[in-house]
């Protein structure tokens, strides 16, 4: 389990995040949702350690993410994150952009690392992809690689970080039924998206980023449906 | 140092005229173009000195010293600036032609006012570094006997035997007249380059 | 009365004297790149972890070697020793500044390879769990490498030409050579060309190869 309490964090003198309390359960599919700059992609950064926190603990199967003594790179093994822009690895063919970390950080062998990368690129629809370069590929496969490659280290958790922000159209569709899959199969996941949607129709709790802080916590339900928050009703209309 | 600038200035206009033809696609000359600015770039810049002095000699063709470093750095000038400006000219998008015409300019006002300002900011920062190679270069100048700055040292510091003294005080001025030649081309770059 | 001539042809005997210097230019320059790129790469990785303080420190002492005409710097570093009560041969000296100048320029553009790939590849590559090293040896590296590989080849290059500069320390490299057989034989127009001959039959395939790899991995 995921529990973050208290956590404020500063950009210079911009303060991002205002005191965020979250507690993610095992299996639990969390949507995160906001206008821009309201701190959540940075909050996603802060549970893997990509940032630091100024104050505050994020803990993650009992373990502080910020303490000094922490292995951060053990931590990353246990969960993943996909970025907005996927950043796969361009000189690598997606075979081996999903099998290198396996290979390098968990220590396994050649062939086994090519096992489970043809294993999680058949579970993402890539199977007919292995040998190709990601720059021949369209946004949306290149997105699915990256999931692939996330989920190849087999974390417990999941982070996504508006992964379909960047792509066309027409291609957000087969990464989000990608992610409504991992859902279906048990993945804890934290997913800052603007599919509100997607929200709706896969989150067990959503929760409402406003100005650094959760201004509504709950079930689709409540927050999306009918939010009693002024706030929340705002940005929904406005997104609709 | 005044050999360096000139041959800065004189490898400019003729790296441009080189470019030019280069870029003509005329096969006809064209392989003049090529020839020069590969030979200048494949071969040390001390070679293509002897050449003017040695190589020249030979025909008869006695150039001073003055006029061998001169020809010898304008010539292998020209072939790198050359080919800076063939970058720079290629680097603007055609797209960027289409719109100029489009809007009813001349071609000529396309050139002037559209490309070129964008080549210029292109090929300003490898201008800067072939004037700063310029000046280095020019201490070549004392293996032919024109005696500008490393000359003038080699001559004092064999009259005196001091040569580590001399050319320690050469080193610490070639070092700052670079950093001068950097400091300035910032500043007016500043200036030229508003956007 | 017939002068006794001094100056005799061009022989065939000399193509192997020239061979022999252009051996050793070679030599030189390939230790000098060698090494030099080996430095130069650790260098840059410091310029580039340190940043600022990098930069006001080794950056400013290897941009010395850059500011200074390379001639300059071969007559100091040869004059040095002898003040100091030791002589070092011209060859040690040469390929010593040769390998500080390699190093100053490769630093240059390794840091730029290091630079050139996008932080947000590196994020991605520690959020697998990948440690520091690990992102630079199998993300930052082959990246990098590709991004710089022609700069780097031309300041290899470069330092192949440079090596003739060697000669003013009277290094009999290919450079001096011609000019001993210059003053030998009269012939200067000829041996130049042989001599060029060389110079360009070993860097010009060399930058022909790296422009083209250049196209290709644009396209990558």
């Amino acid at each position: 389990m995921i529990e973050i309490e208290s956590v404020r964090k500063s950009f210079g003198k911009l303060e991002v995040l205002k005191g965020i309390d979250l507690a993610v359960d095992k299996g639990e599919v969390i949507s995160i949702i906001g206008a821009s700059g309201s701190g959540k992609s940075t909050m996603l950064y802060c549970i893997n350690a990509l940032e630091p926190v100024d104050s505050g603990r994020i803990v993650v199967d009992g373990v502080d993410v910020h303490a000094r003594d922490t292995d951060v790179n053990k931590l990353r093994r246990n969960i993943g994150m996909v970025f907005q822009q996927w950043n796969s690895f361009p000189h690598l063919t997606t075979l081996e952009n999903v099998a290198l970390a396996p290979r390098i950080v968990l220590g396994k062998s050649r062939e086994e690392s090519r096992e489970i990368a043809r294993k999680q690129l058949e579970h993402v629809g890539l199977a007919d992809k292995f040998d190709v370069y990601p720059s021949r590929m369209s946004g949306g496969q290149q997105q699915r690689l990256a999931i692939a490659r996330a989920l190849a280290m087999e974390p417990s958790y999941m982070l996504f970080d508006e992964v379909t922000s960047a792509l066309d159209p027409e291609l957000v569709g087969e990464v989000l039924d990608t992610l409504r899959l991992l859902s279906e199969e048990g993945m804890t996941m934290l997913v800052v998206t603007h599919e509100i949607g997607f929200a709706r129709d896969v989150s067990d709790r959503v929760a409402y980023f406003h100005e650094g802080v959760i201004e509504e916590l709950g079930p689709p339900a409540q927050v999306i449906e009918n939010s009693t928050s002024e706030q929340t009703r705002k940005f929904l209309a406005n997104v609709r | 140092m005044e050999v360096a600038v000139l041959a800065m200035l004189v490898g400019v206009v003729l790296g441009l005229a080189l470019a030019m033809v280069r870029m003509s696609g005329l096969k006809s000359i064209t392989w003049f173009a090529v020839g020069w600015i590969e030979l200048a770039r494949n071969t040390p810049a001390l070679l293509q000195l002897f050449f003017f002095g040695f190589g020249l000699g030979a025909f008869g063709v006695h150039l001073s010293p003055f006029l061998i470093v001169l020809c010898g750095l304008s010539f292998n000038n020209a072939g790198y600036l050359a080919e800076t400006f063939r970058g720079g000219f290629n680097a603007i998008p055609p797209t960027q032609i289409k719109a100029a015409r489009s809007l009813g300019m001349t071609p000529t006002q396309a050139y002037t006012r559209i490309v070129i300002p964008q080549v210029m900011r292109v090929v300003y920062h490898p201008m800067t570094n072939q004037m700063v190679w310029s000046v280095l270069m020019s201490s070549l100048a004392m293996l032919v006997g024109y005696r500008e700055l490393a000359g003038e040292t080699q001559f004092l510091a064999s009259k005196t035997y001091r040569i580590f003294e001399f050319f320690l005080v050469t080193a610490v001025i070639y070092y700052f007249m670079v950093k001068l030649i950097l400091v300035g081309s910032r500043l007016l770059s500043w200036r030229l380059f508003r956007y | 009365m017939d002068s006794v001539s001094v100056f005799t042809d061009f022989q065939f005997s000399d193509l192997g004297f020239l061979a022999e210097a252009a051996g050793r230019t070679l030599l030189i320059s390939v230790l000098a790149i060698s090494i030099g790129t080996v430095l130069g790469c650790i260098f840059g990785w410091v310029l580039s972890a340190t940043r600022l303080a990098g930069e006001a420190t080794l950056g400013v002492i290897l941009d010395v070697f850059r500011s200074v005409p390379l001639i300059i710097q071969l007559i100091l570093f040869y004059n040095f020793f002898p003040i100091i009560g030791f002589n070092v041969s011209p060859f040690a000296a040469g390929t010593i500044v040769l390998i500080f100048y390699t190093s100053a320029l490769v630093a240059a553009v390794a840091r730029g390879g290091i630079d050139a790939v996008s932080a947000n590849l590196r994020r991605a590559s520690r959020s697998l769990g990948m440690t520091y090293w690990q992102d630079l040896r199998y993300i930052v590296w082959p990246i990098g490498l590709r991004a710089v590989l022609p700069s780097w080849a031309g300041v290899a290059l470069g330092v192949l030409k440079d090596s003739a500069l060697v000669s003013v320390l009277g290094y009999v490299e290919l450079l001096r050579a011609s000019q001993i057989l210059i003053t030998r034989t009269q012939e200067p127009f000829l041996i130049l060309t042989v001599v060029g001959a060389f110079y360009f039959a070993l860097s010009f395939p060399i930058s022909r190869i790296t422009a083209r790899l250049e196209r290709r991995w644009q396209y990558d």
